[in-house]
């Protein structure tokens, strides 16, 4: 009998025939689209599916994507990285954190050129990796910069209950994690200094994949209610994004408004409810986090709860850590092109001033970026 | 430029070539540096002069070490310039504390490798220095090899010419990778570390007109054939389906993030041949054990004039570019 194989888990989701079976269908069917539809896709992991599979070329006229925030390393605002750097220079600190952040730069540089200069910055594919450089380094304070969505939160905060437990004492938290559904609110209903979305042109959303794993899709439930934008969850090949969008076309074409699971066979509307729990145990909404591009964003990012100040690098380093706010690029129109209202090659800076191995704005910083995306895969047309 | 040296500076994709380019090719500039081959053609075309440093590790890895890394990977780069390597050098920096049984080990797998290329080392050096200057051992080989077949070059390849592929991609950067981080699928992942010249030569021997070969090492496919693009002056368009990767090597690039096109080989090698020898070379390479599944991937066009286009199955496309940013750390 054959060994069951990885590659069995998503061989079938990128099937040729599958994918040129939906796309005939959704073009079929999008002729009875009763307005041209802009479909964001929130979560940069389809962000980079898309492009890398060019599906934007197998849609009609009369449907177009719009690439969203949800990459945590894009979306990090300079204060934040440099407050990495700040952590990151200090004499018995070894600072660790996922390897996604390695270049994006700060207004001091990157960790990748801390790193260079004799910082000792650490990359980790799990968090709890951090366990084993604590105890290689007991003379040394560990500090994970930890970031990233509803996803990767359970995996700091599964750090930090193993560090209560057993009773670790050099190892420290800097939180980050940011959540989505709030940033989705901003793009479509905020009027303020840093986003006025009152001209923004998501028509529906593609609900992010792995966030919605552990969330489940319940969080995305007002969107279709109170927003009348609908919602289809979906997984992250190819396969799985053409069936989301051939779903949301259905849904205008029937004049349905509705929150639908694409990707079944890993979300539920309750999601992980462990996962949930241990966040809730140790995190609490921050009032505001800012996000690059598009500003302060209320109640859209997480922090440790006040008894777990001990573990906070936050609170610890507070007098080394600066507060004054840095103003994003002033040519760079990422929070336009967040809300559907600009693509990246209408940019002045792209391409020339801001690249992906020297990024300026938000969408340029990692492969989940819009810019990125456009500029690594180009936007070659049919 | 950035200000200081970067890890991603050695990752075989753009900024180690802004690296060589605005650092050393600035310098040391000359007509025969400047045509970035894998090996300087020397002395009218008669031989070929090539040089590499190794730091792999870990040292001992599933297919090999990095003793025979440090020849393979030198008398590759001669082969790829279709010349017979003879003569090697060999530096070792050792770090102290290191196994001698260790030692002896590496020694004897760079004598196996030697034999099998035909080359001898007839000049070294060795320095040993304190615990922490360097990590375990590094090695450098420098070759000479005596050219078979001239006028291989990866500046002259036109649309006259396919582009083949001797094997399936990615073997070594995933081993590697999967070793360091201690990773287990339970699997047979092996590096595909091996000599090439053995190939090279069958091909010539068969009549073959050789274009350009290049081995696929840092930076993997895709580094290789954006240099080709860029260096020729020309547009490579290649079907993706075509492009051969175990399921070992997809898998761990599905759980890592990576691109099987980024990942590096250590005995896997790109061929531009002209089209009335494309057949005559696959049944050529497909004698061979380590190119028994030896494809042509993809052609040559004027379509994006530096670029490389991957064409999907199901009618997308999209440039397929060279890698950015920092890749698997000390993978060669």
């Amino acid at each position: 009998m054959s060994e069951l194989q990885l590659k069995d888990f998503y061989d079938g989701f990128r099937n040729p025939d599958v994918i040129g079976g939906l796309a005939k269908l959704i073009n079929e069917e999008a002729k009875q689209l009763p307005h041209p539809i802009n479909i964001m896709e929130v979560c940069g992991g389809h962000t980079h599916s898309i492009m890398k599979y060019g599906l934007p070329q197998l849609m009609p006229q009369n449907i177009k994507f719009i690439h969203g925030p949800g990459c945590p390393v894009c979306i990090m605002p300079k204060e934040r990285i440099d407050h990495a750097y700040i952590l990151s220079q200090q004499e018995d600190v070894i600072l660790v954190t996922l390897g996604d952040m390695i270049k994006v730069p700060g207004s001091k540089g990157s960790l990748q050129d801390a790193r260079a200069k004799g910082a000792d910055v650490r990359f980790v594919y799990s968090p709890l990796d951090v366990l084993k450089i604590a105890v290689e380094n007991p003379e040394k304070k560990v500090i994970f910069f930890a970031i990233g969505f509803e996803t990767t939160a359970p995996m700091t905060v599964a750090l930090i209950d193993t560090v209560i437990k057993r009773g670790i004492k050099n190892i420290f938290f800097h939180i980050n994690h940011v959540t989505v559904p709030e940033v989705m609110v901003e793009l479509i209903d905020s009027r303020d200094e840093h986003v006025d979305s009152y001209n923004n042109r998501i028509d529906a959303f593609l609900g992010p994949s792995h966030v919605s794993v552990i969330t489940g899709a319940k969080i995305y439930e007002k969107f279709p209610k109170e927003y009348n934008r609908p919602v289809v969850v979906s997984g992250f090949e190819p396969v799985d994004v053409m069936e989301a969008i051939l779903m949301l076309v259905r849904q205008f074409n029937e004049q349905r408004c509705e929150l639908e699971i694409q990707y079944k066979r890993l979300v539920s509307y309750e999601g992980n409810l462990k996962a949930q729990q241990l966040v809730e145990k140790y995190f609490e909404k921050a009032d505001l986090f800012k996000w690059r591009g598009l500003g302060n964003i209320p109640e859209s990012g997480y922090k440790l709860k006040n008894e777990y100040s001990e573990l906070d690098a936050q609170i610890i380093y507070d007098a080394i850590l600066p507060k004054e706010e840095i103003e994003d690029h002033k040519l760079c129109i990422c929070g336009d092109i967040l809300r559907g209202m600009a693509n990246p090659p209408e940019c002045t800076i792209f391409g020339t001033a801001c690249k992906p191995s020297s990024p300026l704005g938000s969408c340029m910083v990692s492969s989940e970026g819009a810019c990125a995306a456009y500029y690594k895969y180009g936007n070659l047309l049919k | 430029m950035t200000k200081y040296v970067t890890l991603a500076h050695g990752n075989g994709g753009e900024e180690n070539n802004e690296l060589i380019s605005k650092v050393f090719y600035k310098a040391f500039e000359n007509e025969i540096l400047s045509k970035s081959e894998d090996a300087a053609v020397i002395h009218n075309g008669a031989l070929a002069f090539s040089t590499d440093s190794f730091t792999v590790s870990p040292i001992f890895f599933p297919g090999g070490d990095i003793g025979k890394l440090a020849i393979c990977g030198t008398c590759n780069d001669l082969a790829m310039m279709g010349a017979a390597p003879k003569y090697l050098t060999c530096s070792v920096i050792i770090e102290e504390g290191f196994a001698i049984r260790d030692l002896e080990n590496i020694v004897r797998s760079m004598k196996k490798e030697l034999e099998i290329n035909g080359a001898i080392v007839v000049s070294g050096d060795t320095k040993v220095v304190p615990k922490g200057a360097v990590d375990k051992i590094f090695i450098n080989t420098t070759g000479i090899g005596e050219i078979q077949q001239r006028g291989i070059s990866s500046n002259n390849i036109t649309q006259d010419d396919v582009i083949l592929l001797s094997r399936d991609i990615g073997r070594h950067g995933a081993t590697i990778f999967v070793a360091r981080e201690g990773m287990d699928f339970g699997s047979s992942l092996q590096s595909d570390c091996a000599s090439l010249y053995i190939q090279v030569k069958a091909l010539m021997d068969a009549g073959i007109k050789i274009t350009a070969l290049r081995d696929a090492t840092r930076g993997g496919v895709a580094a290789v054939l954006n240099e080709w693009a860029k260096q020729s002056n020309i547009c490579i368009e290649v079907d993706e389906e075509t492009i051969p990767v175990s399921s070992e090597v997809y898998g761990s690039c599905e759980m890592l993030g990576f691109e099987p096109l980024n990942l590096a080989n250590e005995g896997t090698f790109v061929l531009a041949i002209p089209k009335q020898y494309a057949q005559r070379a696959l049944e050529v390479l497909h004698q061979f054990e380590n190119s028994s599944n030896a494809v042509a991937i993809g052609k040559v066009s004027d379509a994006y004039i530096g670029k490389v286009i991957l064409n999907s199955s199901y009618g997308t496309k999209r440039f397929l570019d060279l890698p950015t940013g920092e890749l698997l750390p000390r993978i060669c």
